[in-house]
């Protein structure tokens, strides 16, 4: 008689609703790492999410802890004020690259300025996904979207902003690396950074952010699988993975 | 020495409102500096640290606004301030609170605009206050201080009115009263006991269902029946909350309509003006949402004319004329730029008014 062994489970922290995402778009893939990292930290009771504005705009829906909302770029402000209010809380904000990379840039370098202890998950795929694919702060040289038609002339537009880079060179953070889930190797390493990025925030060690280079197949114009390839092959040379900044007592964790 | 002078203090106006804050248990206080408002900022910094409660120096008015709005959802009485530049900064935030329901006290000192303008006292942000002043449909209370000690107390009860009804509440000073100093009677703050608990503030999950606050309803049905809510809120806010002071309107044939420092001028205009036997009085808004509807209406009925003082074009006169109608005249004197009228001037043009109107 056969017998049934459960080797993979939804992770409690994430929630049974139906996501809104495209086929095919990394957002899923990056929940899940989310809620994985929560789940084996037992951060689930005292995790709060700060949504952005942009795809991930409704990401509270997917998690089964507390969440609000913050207007355009501004999440580690929101963060900020609920982690200075509440310090035994987990805060993390959830980002795009338009979110946190353009309009939110201030907020962004001064929260890590600051060390204030939040963590940041960071999804780069390049675009303006919500608004259907308009050029990105990370939008590569060349690069066509519906408002770089011709490719980003980087003459005019300058060239992708690398955040971990310049985050880095602040004394606040704690914890800053890049990496990609164009391929289960590199989720297994994602997820590994994730959770190192929110155990920095459990240590009080300082602010801590995860740049998560992923696909958008449906502003990108390709397939799913193609999307992953595009990925690799040409956002990887501009955005290196690896850490940035690892300051001590985080090499433990 | 009686207890009641024992509790007198000299105080600048901007430390009034951070010492009313205090007093009204402030959890957090964000700000960025800015003239005429920056002693504020500066108490603050100082103070509640000192209490174990939150002080940021945000990177922005912007900033600042969303971590009172962070601090609020975590169920924090949370506040900031600045002068009017930066509370057009503010204003998407202010939004905002307003659209998520959430409780803040926003204090604008307000300075002579447009553009960069000036650093004295104007009131020309009277329109932006009292219509909202972000994107959408919503209204925040406007509590308009005239005094160092109001500024102190309107500031303590702008927390209650915002517990009350999860609404941002802005008191709306202006550079005079932010930087004049006056003696202010220190009372010790009672909390109503009737404030709603706030059962929707996020934090710990344990225990209950999650919490999310949010104020997107794609939905135009969904969002319809969201800002009706917040409607049917205001109504009440209009029903409940107005307040308002007189002086020498019990016999006046003739009336100052004038809010914070022109209110202030026009009673002593006022005071000279009868003193010489002129049949005036004052009327005083000092909530400005909700504006105080029936008693000037009342007051349009029996009197003969309005007079109307502001320190800008003519604002708070609309919210007159639509009250009044036609059935008393309605005037207006104004100084703009900065430029705080002087009694002597409210006086001549009132007894020109008078010989109008007689």
């Amino acid at each position: 008689m056969a017998t049934e062994q459960l080797v993979l489970s939804r992770p409690r922290s994430q929630s049974e609703t139906i996501t809104h995402y495209c086929p095919g778009c990394s957002h899923g893939v990056v929940h899940r790492l989310v809620a994985e990292a929560v789940d084996g930290l037992g951060l689930r009771e005292r995790a709060v999410l700060v949504a952005p504005v942009g795809c991930a705009v409704f990401a509270y829906n997917y998690f089964d802890f507390d969440g609000c909302e913050a207007a355009h770029g501004r999440a580690p402000a929101v963060a900020t004020g609920i982690k200075r209010c509440r310090p035994d809380l987990f805060v993390f904000t959830y980002q795009g690259d338009g979110d946190l990379a353009a309009i939110g840039t201030a907020e962004i370098v001064h929260a890590a300025a600051r060390g204030e202890r939040i963590s940041v998950v960071f999804v780069n795929n390049a675009v303006y996904g919500m608004t259907g694919g308009q050029m990105a702060p990370t939008t590569l040289a060349g690069q066509r979207t519906t408002s770089s038609p011709t490719g980003r002339d980087i003459a005019r537009a300058g060239s992708p902003i690398r955040v971990c880079e310049m985050l880095a060179t602040l004394d606040g953070p704690a914890y800053i690396a890049r990496v990609s889930v164009h391929n289960p190797g590199a989720i297994r390493k994602a997820g590994a950074a994730i959770r190192r990025a929110f155990a920095c925030q459990v240590a009080d060690l300082g602010f801590s952010l995860v740049e998560v280079l992923g696909t958008c197949p449906t502003n990108w114009g390709l397939g799913p699988s193609e999307a992953l390839r595009w990925l690799e092959e040409n956002m990887t040379p501009h955005y290196p993975l690896g850490e940035f900044k690892v300051i001590e007592g985080v090499a433990g964790l | 020495m009686t207890s009641y002078e024992q509790s007198r203090v000299l105080m600048k106006g901007n430390e009034a409102f951070a010492e009313g804050a205090i007093r009204a248990g402030c959890d957090a206080y964000f700000g960025y500096p800015i003239t005429p408002q920056t002693e504020l900022l500066e108490y603050m910094a100082r103070r509640m640290p000192e209490l174990g409660r939150v002080f940021v120096q945000a990177e922005s008015e912007v900033a600042a606004i969303y971590m009172v709005m962070g601090a609020a959802a975590s169920g924090a009485r949370a506040m900031t301030s600045s002068s009017s530049p930066g509370i057009s900064l503010k204003q998407e935030g202010i939004s905002y609170l307003a659209g998520n329901e959430l409780p803040a006290v926003i204090v604008n000192v307000m300075r002579g605009g447009p553009g960069l303008g000036n650093v004295a006292p104007a009131q020309g942000d009277y329109f932006q206050a009292t219509r909202g002043g972000g994107h959408g449909v919503y209204r925040t209370i406007v509590l308009a201080p005239a005094s160092v000690q109001e500024a102190l107390d309107l500031t303590a009860l702008a927390f209650d009115l915002a517990d009350r009804y999860r609404t941002p509440v802005m008191v709306l000073a202006d550079g005079s009263v932010g930087q004049t100093m006056e003696p202010v009677v220190l009372k010790e703050y009672q909390r109503p006991q009737d404030l709603p608990p706030k059962d929707w503030a996020i934090g710990s999950c344990a225990g209950r269902m999650k919490r999310t606050l949010h104020s997107i309803g794609l939905e135009p049905e969904v969002l319809a029946e969201w800002n009706q809510r917040l409607q049917e809120k205001y109504a009440r806010i209009r029903e409940r909350e107005v307040r308002w002071d007189g002086y020498g309107l019990e016999d006046a044939q003739l009336a100052v309509i004038a809010f914070g420092t022109s209110a202030r001028v026009s009673l002593t205009a006022v005071r000279l003006a009868r003193e010489a036997g002129l049949p005036i009085g004052l009327l005083r808004p000092v909530t400005l949402f909700p504006f105080p509807d029936r008693e000037v209406a009342d007051l349009a009925a029996r009197v003969n004319g309005i007079l109307v003082v502001e320190m800008n074009e003519g604002q708070m006169l609309e919210d007159v004329r639509r009250v009044a109608g036609s059935n008393c005249r309605v005037r207006f004197f104004g100084r703009l730029g900065g430029v705080v009228p002087a009694p002597e001037d409210v006086v001549s043009a009132l007894w020109a008014f008078w010989e109008e109107v007689r």
